[in-house]
């Protein structure tokens, strides 16, 4: 089932995010694989709007209902059966210190590959499907003061709007996700 | 031209070995693992060649070639022998059951092949 | 041997090797272990001498070059072995253990890709090298050696000489090649036609055959050789590639090949057989064993016979060939075939299977959906819908059982080992012990398999270092100077049983109980019966003195072994009657992929609890409801009293009632028979579940064990009951042990799902 996730086929109420990408901008292939062009799904979480690499991202689905994970952090929302995968749904703005959101049909999942996990970032909505150049990338400031600012790997401005680049490897920590497993074993 | 070939052997990475270098060549390849089994795969069946290795259980090699010798089928079907190594004592014993040549283990594929193509019509 | 090692053809199959390996190393300690114990027969020494055999060609191939090196010398051992030349003894069975133990370390090096000490193995290699060098060994590998003939090392010498004078691969050389097959040719499968086409292939050819031979019709041979041919060769080949095209049949044909100069002259003749025998060579011909046999050499009226004659000593050969003959390699005729039925099998990749056994696992929620759906759909209970649905979930069920058996095996493979560690440790402790197996070919699924190594090896060791006694000791006590250790599997109830007894002198409760009360593991002032004393011995924390420093122990205590046996949803317990001996008993669940449980319903959220665990379900009047101290509740059942753990509650829901008797109590037995009650709103129904691995893409949840999929497609949780047996519900009062993980959630059912909705679920 895994590898059906893996290679983001279609399915009902989702879509393909990486088949909007090419439908929306003349990309040319062969500049995104030499790597002078990146491509980011946006999406926002409350007022901000953050970016993923497109490559982690497998599928996007709206909210459904999750089955709650008891002993699990606040930002675990719970698990969901994906294809017959257990997938855990992390709420973002719980995550960024933001308290919980207050989920609704409307609100989007986007379903990301972290290393070899299947993990659910729930968000407001998805915006757009950015394509950039790397050097547009710009460093995150040290001095600002951002509570998702240890997740963070860049800022971009698109049309005004600042977009922060997250890096997801960071956002669950596989190293701690390994330590709490021979936590949880105790 | 492709081949039927049987190829006998108890090693499981031998015939893997043995049956991925003949079909990579294009021939069509039956497997088994001991003389008793090879026979049985044999029963109504003719191949164009037979490659077998020595020390299996329940029957093995030499036995294996006797038998296949004194069946007027397999009569006129080259057989090769695989031993583990220029083992001029089993050599011996292979060319008085009947065997064809022999082929030491372990093979290059090139090597493999080149004795198949010189052994079957 | 393998010049084309660069971009090796056959690393692929380096998997597979390994996995051949592990199977003969297996079945090569069980019969070394016959062979230890004197009931082994030719047979089993056959099958030990294959093993190594197989693991050397296969070592050969990857160029695994000290594992090629101690094979090679450790065959010859066991080849003096199975042709009774040495005499099995004690000395001998530990030499062979420990080459076996070599070799074993050899494939996990190669495995992991490491290269071991120069030192390593020389032990081993050198009481190997004891036997060879012996008077009975110092003719190693008989056929190798022995009746090797003579003949074939003079002809070497010549080819060298011939070979290095003649291959010249620049120019164009030109060679007159007289051949006359020889009637064996044909016998044994070759055909001149093969060569002759060969032969055309490095050059211009001219050919005159000699067909002087052939008799007239009615005298005719069908199989007997009669024709001679004379090649005139062009090439661009040297004399090496000409050689080596007869070097199917040079032991079958009278060959003679001139190289001639530019003008024709001739610059040398070599007369057959010139090639035979190349030991360097990776295939060759044979030579006429007929000729060897009778010692005469082939009579045709030919010019170059008196050569012939001088090359092939028929003489030499004559006395070595025959024992050859008459020695076949193995007495393992048809009846050895009758004694060890086959059964056909065919070899799949696990992977493959657990697809298998995912699909399947869908396949029987989809079904679950479905049928849901029909009965909602308030269609005629006797419409086709209807009886095919039942059909279908009966050939479904009946599937999920046929693949769940792929994966079962016979625990024969840990079984295995075990001898070797009763022998290894008994050695060390000065104990003597015999070890009886009963039940190998009970089957269990493979995962289980894997995971049950550590724990019977860790027992074992436990039962032979504290149960046992030694001789003396024995002696004293009126038993028998040897130990038994009895090891045994069978099913029970839809789970594997395995027990292991031993008749040594029982746990020492008092001793247990003064470590434990020692080690804080029990309350100075608890009053314990017998078996719980002797359960103490997997309590957390306790391990005898002793344990943490000897071999059993690897400083690993039983605790250990009781957390890993649970892991895999099993269970284990200790019987002991002092002075007679004890008995480990270990149960665990035939597979990992799937679990009949209850489903029940907490605050808003389902969950299984494994039928196994469930010993009954009670509506405890509120008269039966006590209240402890520290707010904990416990019911009165038969006039025992059971704590009562809200699922709700302990999970997380603090307003969720704490009232058994406003809903139901579940009874469970977690390990080392201790009972709770699961204080739960309702049950939904009995079923089997898949279970599904949390930790395939989050990690391990406390009191969670896994999850599964239900027939609405929901994902729901099944309890770790041992872990809430030893959980403490997380109280409002100190919000700081809550840390993180026990905030309260909000809830996200926006649906909650009635009760009769859940009935219907897994109705």
């Amino acid at each position: 089932m895994t590898d059906d996730v893996a290679e983001g086929q279609q399915v009902p109420a989702g879509f393909d995010p990486r088949l909007l990408g090419k439908a929306q901008s003349d990309v040319d292939e062969q500049d995104v694989q030499r790597g002078k062009l990146v491509q980011y799904v946006s999406f926002k979480v409350d007022d901000s709007e953050y970016g993923i690499d497109i490559m982690a991202v497998r599928e996007i689905q709206g909210w459904v209902t999750v089955t709650t994970l008891p002993n699990t952090p606040e930002y675990v929302r719970g698990v969901l059966n994906l294809r017959g995968t257990i997938v855990p749904i992390f709420d973002l703005r719980c995550r960024f210190g933001n308290g919980l959101t207050d989920a609704t049909p409307l609100h989007v999942v986007i379903i990301v590959a972290v290393g070899e996990r299947i993990m659910g970032l729930l968000v407001d909505a998805v915006s757009d499907i950015l394509t950039i150049g790397t050097e547009e990338i710009l460093p995150v400031p040290e001095i600002e003061a951002r509570s998702d600012q240890r997740f963070l790997n860049g800022l971009i401005t698109v049309q005004d709007r600042m977009v922060a680049l997250l890096q997801i490897e960071k956002l669950f920590d596989i190293d701690e996700l390994v330590a709490r497993v021979g936590a949880a074993a105790e | 031209m492709s081949k039927k070939i049987l190829a006998v052997d108890d090693s499981k990475t031998m015939r893997d070995m043995v049956s991925f270098t003949l079909k990579g060549a294009g021939h069509d390849v039956l497997l088994a693992d001991d003389g008793v089994n090879a026979l049985s795969a044999l029963t109504g069946e003719t191949v164009d060649l037979i490659i077998t290795d020595i020390n299996m259980p329940n029957m093995n090699g030499i036995e294996l070639v006797e038998k296949l010798r004194a069946d007027p089928r397999f009569r006129a079907t080259p057989i090769l022998i695989l031993t583990t190594e220029s083992d001029d004592g089993l050599k011996q014993r292979g060319r008085a059951a009947g065997a064809t040549g022999w082929i030491v283990k372990p093979f290059v594929p090139e090597k493999l092949l080149k004795v198949v193509d010189k052994v079957c019509a | 041997m393998l010049p084309a090692m660069t971009d090796d053809p056959f690393a692929q199959f380096k998997l597979t090797f390994f996995e051949e390996c592990t199977e003969l190393l297996t079945d090569m300690e069980q019969n070394l272990g016959l062979v230890e114990s004197g009931s082994f027969d030719n047979e089993t020494l056959h099958a030990i001498f294959r093993a190594v055999h197989s693991i050397k060609a296969g070592a050969d191939a990857f160029s695994f070059k000290r594992m090629v090196a101690f094979t090679h010398r450790f065959e010859f051992l066991l080849d003096l072995l199975r042709e009774e030349k040495l005499a099995v003894d004690e000395p001998l069975v530990d030499t062979l253990f420990k080459s076996f133990d070599v070799l074993s370390d050899l494939v996990s090096f190669a495995q992991n890709g490491e290269e071991p000490d120069a030192e390593y193995g020389q032990d081993a290699l050198a009481a190997i090298e004891g036997y060879l060098s012996g008077d009975v060994g110092s003719q190693p590998a008989a056929e190798a050696t022995t009746d090797k003939p003579v003949v074939e090392e003079k002809t070497d010498q010549a080819v060298v000489e011939t070979a290095d004078v003649q291959s010249k691969e620049e120019g164009i050389n030109h060679f007159r090649i007289e051949f006359t097959p020889k009637e064996a040719m044909y016998r044994h499968a070759n055909e001149p036609l093969l060569i002759i086409r060969e032969l055309m292939e490095l050059g211009e050819i001219t050919t005159t055959i000699d067909t002087e031979r052939l008799p007239e019709l009615a005298k005719l041979e069908p199989e007997d050789a009669y024709f001679s041919w004379v090649f005139e060769l062009k090439t661009r080949y040297g004399r090496d590639d000409v050689d080596e095209v007869f070097e199917f049949v040079i032991d079958d044909c009278d060959l003679t090949i001139v190289t001639l100069g530019d003008d024709n002259e001739v610059v040398s003749v070599d007369v057959s057989p010139g090639h035979a025998g190349d030991d360097d060579d990776d295939f060759g011909f044979f030579v006429d064993d007929e000729a060897l046999k009778s010692g005469v050499v082939d009579a045709n009226p030919k010019p170059v016979e008196e050569v012939v004659a001088e090359t092939k000593p028929a003489e030499v050969k004559a006395p070595a060939a025959a024992p050859a003959a008459t020695t076949p390699a193995a007495p393992t005729g048809p009846t050895a075939k009758a004694a060890m039925p086959k059964s056909a099998s065919i070899r799949v990749d696990v992977d493959r299977v657990d697809r298998l056994v995912n699909m399947v696992g869908e396949l029987v929620i989809t079904q679950s959906m479905l049928a849901q759906e029909v009965n909602n759909s308030a269609m005629d209970q006797s419409s086709n819908v209807t009886n095919g649905m039942e059909e279908l979930s009966m050939h479904i069920r009946e599937l999920q059982e046929n693949v769940m058996s792929i994966r079962m095996q016979p625990v024969k493979s840990v079984f295995a080992r075990m001898p070797r560690i009763v022998r290894d440790v008994s050695k060390k402790v000065g104990k003597k012990v015999k070890l009886i197996t009963e039940g190998e070919t009970t089957e269990v699924d493979k995962t289980v398999i894997e995971e049950l190594a550590d724990p019977l090896t860790h027992m074992i060791r436990n039962s032979l270092d504290h149960g046992l006694e030694t001789p003396e000791e024995r002696l004293a006590a009126g038993k028998g100077e040897e130990g038994t250790i009895r090891l045994s599997a069978e099913h029970r109830g839809g789970r594997i049983v395995i027990e292991i007894t031993d008749d040594g002198r029982g746990i020492n409760r008092e001793k247990v109980l003064s470590l434990a009360k020692e080690k804080g593991v029990v309350a100075e002032d608890a009053s314990l019966s017998d078996e719980e004393i002797d359960n103490l011995i997997f309590a957390p924390g306790f391990s005898t003195a002793d344990e943490v420093t000897d071999l059993s122990g690897r400083g690993v205590g039983m605790d250990v072994v009781r957390r890993n046996i649970q892991a895999l949803g099993g269970r284990v317990s200790v019987t002991s009657t002092p002075g007679v001996g004890a008995r480990f008993q270990l149960t665990l669940p035939l597979t990992l992929a799937v679990l009949d449980g209850m489903i029940v319903g907490a605050s808003d959220e389902k969950y299984v609890i494994p039928i196994n665990n469930i010993i009954e379900t009670v509506r405890p009047p509120s008269s039966d409801v006590e209240t402890l101290i520290d707010g904990n509740k416990v019911i009165r059942i038969r006039g025992e009293y059971i704590r009562v753990v809200s699922v709700a509650r302990m999970f997380g829901d603090v307003n969720a009632s704490n009232d058994p008797s406003k809903g139901l109590v579940v009874l469970v037995e977690a390990d080392g028979g201790k009972v709770i009650g699961l204080h739960v709103d309702m049950l939904a129904g009995q079923q089997q579940v898949v279970i599904k691995s949390l930790e395939t893409n989050y990690r391990a949840v406390k009191g969670i064990a896994s999850a599964t999929i239900l027939g609405d497609g929901s994902v729901c949780l099944i309890l770790d009951i041992d872990a809430l047996a030893r959980m403490e519900v997380p109280k409002i009062k100190k919000p700081e042990l809550m840390a993180d993980s026990f905030v309260p959630k909000q809830t996200e059912q926006t649906e909650m799902p009635s009760a009769e909705h859940l009935e219907a679920v897994t109705a």
